[in-house]
C-alpha cells in the first residue's frame, strides 16, 4: 500500500514536472503599474474602453480562449443595448437539445447563453494548439498575481528575438513578463489588426489596454456596486461608532475610576 | 427540589415562562448583573467580537450552502455563479471569505491578550483549554472551507495537508487513503470536507458555550491580573460592557467592511481563481495567512514526521501552558523580566508567519528554525524558569486602588497574601 502510493506520487510528480518545469521554476518579473480607470479605491470601468476590449476579445482572443463564466446578457453592464446584445449572440451557433426526436441541434445564440467556447473540451483545444491549453479568461485578472498590470504587460511584452545568449525554444515565444519567459501563445496583438467601431486607432497598447479593461470587468462585474455600497456602509458605521462612543462616555461618566 | 422557579420578572408573560424555564433569570444574572472587573481595556472586547464573528460565519455559510455544489466538476463554477448570478451572492461570499480572516485576527488578539495578562492561570485553566479546543476546531473548519471552492490552492493545500498524516509510522499511508476516501484528493474528499465544514462550526458553538460557562464560574481576568476584592471593584456587565462591546463592534465592522468592499481578495491567493487541476502543481503552495506560522514550523524541520509533530506540538503546548508558567503573578504589567520575552514571542510568531509565506530555502529555513526554537523555548524553558527567578513588581491591593505608593505586598509564590480592603 505504502509503496504503491509512493510510486503513484513519484509518477505524478514526474508527469507534472516535465511540461511545466520551465513555468514553475521561471523567474517572475514584476509588471510596471498602469493607470486604470477601475484602479484605486473608487475607480469605475471605462465603458467605451471595455466595449472596445470586448471587440478585441471577440475578434482576436475568442479564436482560442473561452470565457465560459460570462453570458451575452452580461454585456449590458458595460453599456451594450439589448438589441446589440441579441445581435452579437445571434452571430454564433450554439448546440442545444435534445429535441423531441432525441437529436441535438444547432441554433443561433441567445442573450441568455454563455459565451460560446471555441473548443468543445480541453483535449480539443490542446490538439490544435501544439499541446498548449488556452486558458479560460473569465477570471484571468483575479487569477494572476499582477492582475490587470500583468495582463497588459504580457500582451505588450513580446519580443521577436530572445535576448542575446538565450537559446531559442521551438514553437515557443519569448515574453518579458511570462513566468519563465517562453510562452506557447504567439504575439496576439499587432498594430491595426482590427478596426475599432468607434474609430479609435487600434495600436497594440490601445488594444491591450482595452481588452484588459474588459477582462477586469469580466472578472469582477460586481466591482462598481461593491465599492459604492462600501462607501455607504463605512460612512454609516463611522457615524454609528461615533454615536456609540458618545453613549459609552455618558454611561461610564458616573463611574469613579 | 421540584417546583416553579421563583421569578423576579415584572412582565407577566416573561414571568410565566421564567417560572417554568428560567432562561430570562439566567440571562439577567449572567449578562445584565454579572459582576465584571471595572478596569477592562479594549483588549477585553475580542471575546465578544469572536462570538459575533462566529455567528456571521454561520449565517453567511448557511446561505452559501444553499447555492454551492459539492462536486469536483461543479464546485468552482457554482462559486462563480454565487459571485455573478445569486442576488448579493458576491457580498455573502466575500463576507464569509474575509470573515474567516477576521475570525483569526480577532481570536489571535484574544489569545495574545490571554498570554499577556495571564488569563490562563489558576483558576482559569479549563477556560483556557476550552479556548485552545475552539482554536483547533476553527483551524480544521477553515482548512476544509478553503478546499470547497476547488481552486488550485484548495486542491493542492488539501493534498499537502492531508499528506502530512502519511508521516505517521506504519499506519500513516492507510490513514491518508481513509481521509481522502480514495487514492488522491478527489470528489469523496470534497464531499466529506463540505459535510464536516458544515458540522464543525456547530461543535464550535457548543465549546464556546462551555467556554462562556467556565468564564462565568471564575469571572473574568483583568489587566491588573488580581481578583476583585469586593463590589467596589466590579460593575454590572450591562450597561457598562454591553455599550463598550458595541463600540468595539462598530470599529471591528469598519475594518471588516473595508476588507469586504475594497480589498476582498487581498488576503487570498490568486491561484485559487484557477480551477483545481491535479496535473498542474502551483509554483508555491502556501496556506491561508493565518496558518503561515504553523506552516513555517512544519517546514523548519528536515524530517517530515518531526515537522508534523512540532506543528501539532505548537498547539498542544498551549494546553499545558497553565502548568508551564510557574509565576503566580498573572499580568505582565508586574513582570518586568517576563515582558520582553513575551514581546519577543509575539515577534517570533510574526516572523514565522512571514517565513511561512516564503519558499523553504536559503535564509528562510534558518529564520524558521530560529523562530520555531524560540516559540518552544518560550513555553518550555523561559516561562517555567522565569517564574522562579523573577522578582515581580508589587501588586496593587485592589482593582479600585491600583496606584500604590511605597510598595505593597510582594507576592512570592503561594506565600503572597493580598491585603483585605476595608
Amino acid at each position: 500500500m505504502m509503496r504503491s502510493l509512493r510510486n503513484a506520487v513519484v509518477a505524478a510528480a514526474l508527469v507534472l514536472a516535465t511540461p511545466f518545469a520551465a513555468n514553475a521554476a521561471g523567474e517572475v518579473v514584476k509588471p510596471p503599474a498602469q493607470d486604470w480607470s477601475f484602479g484605486g479605491l473608487f475607480g469605475t470601468f471605462d465603458r467605451a474602453s471595455a466595449q472596445r476590449g470586448f471587440q478585441v476579445y471577440k475578434e482576436v482572443c475568442a479564436a482560442c480562449h473561452a470565457m465560459k463564466q460570462i453570458s451575452y446578457r452580461n454585456l449590458a453592464e458595460i453599456g451594450l443595448s439589448e438589441d446589440e446584445i441579441r445581435a452579437i449572440a445571434a452571430e454564433v451557433q450554439v448546440q442545444d437539445g435534445p429535441n423531441d426526436d432525441g437529436e441535438m441541434f444547432e441554433r443561433p445564440g441567445r442573450a441568455s447563453d454563455r459565451f460560446r467556447s471555441p473548443f468543445p473540451n480541453e483535449r480539443a483545444a490542446r490538439a490544435v494548439n501544439n499541446g498548449a491549453y488556452p486558458v479560460d479568461l473569465s477570471l484571468i485578472i483575479k487569477a494572476r498575481g499582477g492582475g490587470a498590470d500583468y495582463l497588459y504587460a504580457l500582451l505588450t511584452g513580446y519580443r521577436d528575438e530572445p535576448p542575446p545568449g538565450v537559446p531559442v525554444m521551438d514553437g515557443m515565444h519569448y515574453n518579458d513578463y511570462f513566468p519563465g519567459h517562453w510562452i506557447a501563445m504567439g504575439r496576439p496583438l499587432n498594430d491595426d489588426q482590427i478596426v475599432y467601431a468607434d474609430g479609435t486607432p487600434a495600436t497594440t497598447s490601445q488594444m491591450a489596454r482595452d481588452v484588459t479593461t474588459f477582462m477586469a470587468w469580466a472578472a469582477e462585474p460586481e466591482l462598481e456596486q461593491r465599492r459604492a455600497m462600501g462607501v455607504r456602509v463605512i460612512l454609516f458605521l463611522t457615524i454609528l461608532a461615533g454615536m456609540t462612543y458618545a453613549v459609552k462616555r455618558k454611561i461610564w461618566a458616573d463611574l469613579k475610576h | 427540589m421540584a417546583g416553579l422557579h421563583k421569578s423576579d420578572m415584572k412582565n407577566p408573560v416573561v414571568r410565566w415562562i421564567d417560572e417554568r424555564l428560567p432562561i430570562p433569570s439566567m440571562l439577567n444574572k449572567e449578562y445584565a448583573q454579572f459582576p465584571t472587573p471595572k478596569n477592562f481595556n479594549y483588549f477585553w472586547n475580542f471575546g465578544a467580537l469572536a462570538m459575533v464573528n462566529l455567528v456571521v460565519m454561520i449565517v453567511t455559510g448557511i446561505f452559501l450552502a444553499m447555492h454551492y455544489t459539492a462536486h469536483t466538476a461543479y464546485a468552482f463554477d457554482s462559486v462563480e455563479r454565487i459571485m455573478r448570478d445569486v442576488n448579493y451572492g458576491w457580498l455573502i461570499r466575500y463576507i464569509h471569505m474575509n470573515g474567516a480572516s477576521m475570525f483569526f485576527i480577532v481570536v489571535y488578539i484574544h489569545i495574545f491578550r490571554g498570554l499577556y495578562y495571564g488569563s490562563y492561570k489558576t483558576p482559569r485553566e479549563l477556560l483556557w483549554m476550552l479556548g485552545v479546543v475552539i482554536l483547533l476546531l476553527m483551524m480544521a473548519t477553515a482548512f476544509m472551507g478553503y478546499v470547497l471552492p476547488w481552486g488550485q490552492m484548495s486542491f493542492w493545500g488539501a493534498t499537502v495537508i492531508t499528506n502530512l498524516f502519511s508521516a505517521i509510522p506504519i499506519v500513516g499511508p492507510d490513514i491518508v487513503v481513509w481521509l481522502w476516501g480514495g487514492f488522491s484528493v478527489d470528489n469523496p474528499t470534497l464531499n466529506r470536507f463540505f459535510s464536516l465544514h458544515y458540522l464543525l462550526p456547530f461543535l464550535i458553538v457548543g465549546v464556546v458555550f462551555l467556554h462562556v460557562v467556565a468564564l462565568h464560574i471564575t469571572g473574568s481576568n483583568n489587566p491588573l491580573g488580581i481578583e476583585p476584592k469586593g463590589p467596589q471593584d466590579t460593575i454590572p456587565f450591562h450597561p457598562y460592557y454591553t455599550i463598550k462591546d458595541t463600540f468595539g463592534l462598530c470599529i471591528y465592522l469598519i475594518v471588516f467592511a473595508f476588507l469586504v468592499f475594497f480589498m476582498p481578495n487581498y488576503l487570498g491567493h490568486a491561484d485559487n481563481y484557477i480551477p483545481a487541476n491535479p496535473l498542474v502543481t502551483p509554483a508555491h503552495i502556501v496556506p491561508e495567512w493565518y496558518f503561515l506560522p504553523f506552516y513555517a514550523i512544519l517546514r523548519a524541520v528536515p524530517d517530515k514526521l518531526g515537522g508534523v509533530l512540532l506543528m501539532f506540538g505548537s498547539i498542544a503546548v498551549l494546553f499545558v501552558l497553565p502548568w508551564l508558567d510557574t509565576s503566580p503573578v498573572r499580568s505582565m504589567k508586574f513582570r518586568p523580566l517576563a515582558r520582553p520575552f513575551f514581546w519577543m514571542f509575539a515577534i517570533a510568531c510574526v516572523v514565522l508567519g512571514y517565513a511561512g509565506a516564503m519558499p523553504a530555502e536559503g535564509i528562510w529555513v534558518t529564520i524558521s528554525r530560529v523562530g520555531t526554537a524560540y516559540y518552544f523555548m518560550y513555553f518550555l524553558v523561559i516561562l517555567p524558569v522565569l517564574g522562579k527567578l523573577e522578582r515581580p513588581r508589587p501588586l496593587p491591593e485592589s482593582i479600585s486602588a491600583p496606584v500604590l505608593r511605597g510598595g505593597g505586598p510582594v507576592p512570592a509564590g503561594a506565600s503572597a497574601k493580598p491585603m483585605e480592603k476595608a
